[in-house]
């Protein structure tokens, strides 16, 4: 049974004066799912979350949530809640006053309001917080009360505009965590902005990654993460490190191609991506798709021998620049520091193991 | 030493500024005539003379009513304007505002000059209504410097998350906007009307017939009599004043810190 659609986007464009914000969006957002909108700042991926709130007209093309064309329905009407980059707490009222301020209108008897206020509370953790100032709260708990204030009037889609870029690291990860459960839990569309690749992987049912105003791909964080489409994509969320190729020839679903490091290979169709590019066809992978060998370890599929030119602890990992003999640069191989396995020195041979299925090809 | 020479003149500054004002009660109680020391002893009968002065009941009456008019229908304006320059931008934006301040800095004798010649020029009889006029013409500028303070203190998402929950622009407006923002709506109606109150040059060229409190103090001084009752009404005024001033600058204080802005201007 397909997914139903709750969110669709129809060539939707954007126009600042001569500025081009949105060009041309067209994307479904499913019912149910997390969805992020990812991409550096001025991309265009708040504009177009305000398009869905209301705060943003456009300037062609069309918004549809739930099936039914938003043109002409201002925000205060949309079955949409957003929870705001600055959590728009009104600083004049109680965090009980602020939950219930969107049931105001629906003029509910006192105890069934406080009754609905108190549950939301207690969704977001915050039992017991109702009486107290607004004003007089941390960081995290403005953002709960801004979720509890959202999600009171039972929208279709909850929007979140960059919501945790104002907490610090550990308070972050923690909230990532929790609205993920949220989520899962209260079942709503949430859509959520962020600038931060490594937040849209952790929290995300699919992800549309957008640079200059356009999404350049949607799908889920694996796909994402293991077959970009474009060399942007692949840049910006996580490390990739590239490598000059020749497309020598192609037929059918095989690919050869030989590449700087790695010789002539084989590769799948599946594994190419994107339009030809003017700077020529490279090759593409992650820094753990490579492994540095050590004495007794056989390689699983090909091996070469490096030189490390760099090393940078982290604890957990280590990261290194390594040259692959035959490369003119060095790419970057991460290793996790297992128990026993030495950290290599600067200007050691190592032998590097890597598999051809594990590459990116970029026209 | 350097800190010590500074210290002589705030020192001399200060004096300079506040005798002249602390003279002022010590004469209202003094008991003579003439204004001179040494005193010659205690007296409340300067106070009690002014309450069996009609003339006087006339003049505060007055400047009450204008007053009160001018600081509401400038502190009104002043919300136009400081929503307008805070929230939206329109060309020629500075230059229009430089414009509105302007008053603040013009020489109040030219205003009220031009003032009187424009009404006599188009036919408009001179009464307490043109003088409230001329007074919301210069508590404006103070009004919109006092409430665009508290605008810019306001986060739009504010705005937006009351929209979007479900209200409307008017009781957004009502319901977050103007509670957050009273606290310098009441400033602004204080110092207006201080301002309003010991208005002088403007009353006198536009006042007509009429009365308010500082013409009445002007004619009064020509008798000699009258002057230690102006000097106990002058000590009333000055208390009124700063008490005024001291509440509206603690209000303009609060709307700040509530808005949890910065404080970047004010007149205190």
């Amino acid at each position: 049974m397909p997914v139903p659609t709750m969110i669709e986007f129809r060539g939707v464009q954007k126009y600042y004066g001569d500025y081009h914000a949105l060009r041309g969006i067209n994307a479904c957002i499913r019912a149910g799912e997390f969805f992020s909108l990812l991409g550096p700042s001025g991309c265009g991926k708040t504009t177009l979350l305000r398009t869905i709130a209301g705060f943003e007209g456009i300037s062609d093309g069309m918004v549809l949530v739930d099936g039914k064309n938003m043109a002409g329905v201002p925000a205060n009407q949309r079955p949409t809640n957003m929870v705001f980059q600055s959590y728009a707490i009104f600083p004049h009222l109680t965090v009980a006053e602020n939950v219930g301020f969107g049931l105001r209108r629906a003029r509910l008897p006192k105890d069934e309001l406080a009754r609905q206020v108190g549950a939301m509370l207690e969704l977001v953790g915050l039992e017991g917080y109702g009486a107290r100032a607004a004003h007089a709260l941390s960081g995290g708990q403005r953002q709960r009360v801004a979720l509890a204030r959202a999600l009171i009037l039972k929208p279709k889609v909850l929007l979140l505009d960059e919501p945790l870029s104002a907490l610090d690291k550990k308070m972050r990860e923690q909230m990532q965590v929790e609205l993920i459960k949220l989520q899962r839990q209260v079942g709503i569309t949430f859509v959520l902005v962020t600038h931060d690749q490594e937040e849209a992987l952790v929290m995300s049912d699919r992800i549309a990654v957008m640079f200059d105003g356009e999404i350049d791909q949607l799908d889920d964080p694996e796909t994402l993460y293991r077959h970009p489409t474009s060399r942007r994509v692949a840049n910006f969320i996580g490390t990739m490190n590239f490598m000059p190729a020749k497309v020598l020839s192609e037929d059918g679903g095989r690919i050869e191609v030989e590449a700087q490091g790695f010789g002539r290979l084989t590769l799948d169709a599946a594994q190419a991506s994107g339009a030809p590019s003017p700077e020529g066809a490279s090759i593409g992978f992650r820094p753990e798709t490579l492994t540095i060998l050590f004495d007794s370890q056989k390689a699983v599929d090909r091996d070469s021998m490096a030189t490390i030119e760099e090393v940078v602890y982290y604890g957990d990992m280590t990261y290194y620049d390594a040259r692959l003999d035959g490369m003119q640069s060095p790419v970057r191989i991460s290793m996790r520091n297992v128990f026993g396995r030495p950290v290599l020195d600067i200007g050691a041979r190592a032998r590097v193991a890597w598999s051809p299925g594990a590459l990116v090809l970029f026209r | 030493m350097k800190g010590g020479w500074f210290r002589v003149y705030a020192f001399g500054y200060l004096i300079f500024l506040y005798a002249p004002i602390i003279l002022l009660p010590l004469f209202a109680f003094n008991d003579a005539t003439i204004i001179s020391f040494p005193l010659t002893g205690f007296t409340t009968r300067w106070f009690s003379a002014m309450f069996d002065n009609p003339p006087l009941h006339l003049a505060v009456k007055n400047s009450l009513l204008v007053a009160v008019t001018s600081s509401v229908v400038s502190t009104c304006l002043g919300i136009f304007a400081a929503r307008a320059t805070t929230r939206y931008n329109f060309p020629f934006k500075a230059g229009l505002m430089g414009l509105i301040m302007l008053p603040l800095v013009l020489p109040e004798i030219i205003v009220a000059v031009s003032l009187l010649v424009v009404l006599l020029g188009i036919g408009i009889n001179l009464s307490l209504l043109t003088v409230i006029f001329g007074h919301v013409l210069i508590c404006t500028p103070f009004a919109i410097a006092i409430l665009s303070s508290a605008f810019q203190g306001l986060d739009r998402s504010l705005e937006e998350a009351a929209y979007d929950l479900g209200e409307t622009a008017f009781s957004t407006f009502r319901l977050i906007i103007l509670p957050l923002v009273m606290p310098g709506v009441i400033s602004s109606l204080l110092i207006a009307f201080t301002i309003s109150l010991d208005e002088f040059i403007i009353a006198f060229f536009l006042a007509g017939t009429e009365t308010t409190l500082p013409i009445y103090i002007f004619s009064q001084f020509r008798f000699p009599k009258a002057v230690p009752v102006i000097m106990a009404l002058g000590t009333i005024l000055v208390c009124l004043s700063i008490i005024l001033l001291t509440i509206a600058e603690i209000f303009r204080r609060r709307g700040i810190a509530k808005a949890g802005g910065k404080d970047t201007g004010g007149f205190l």
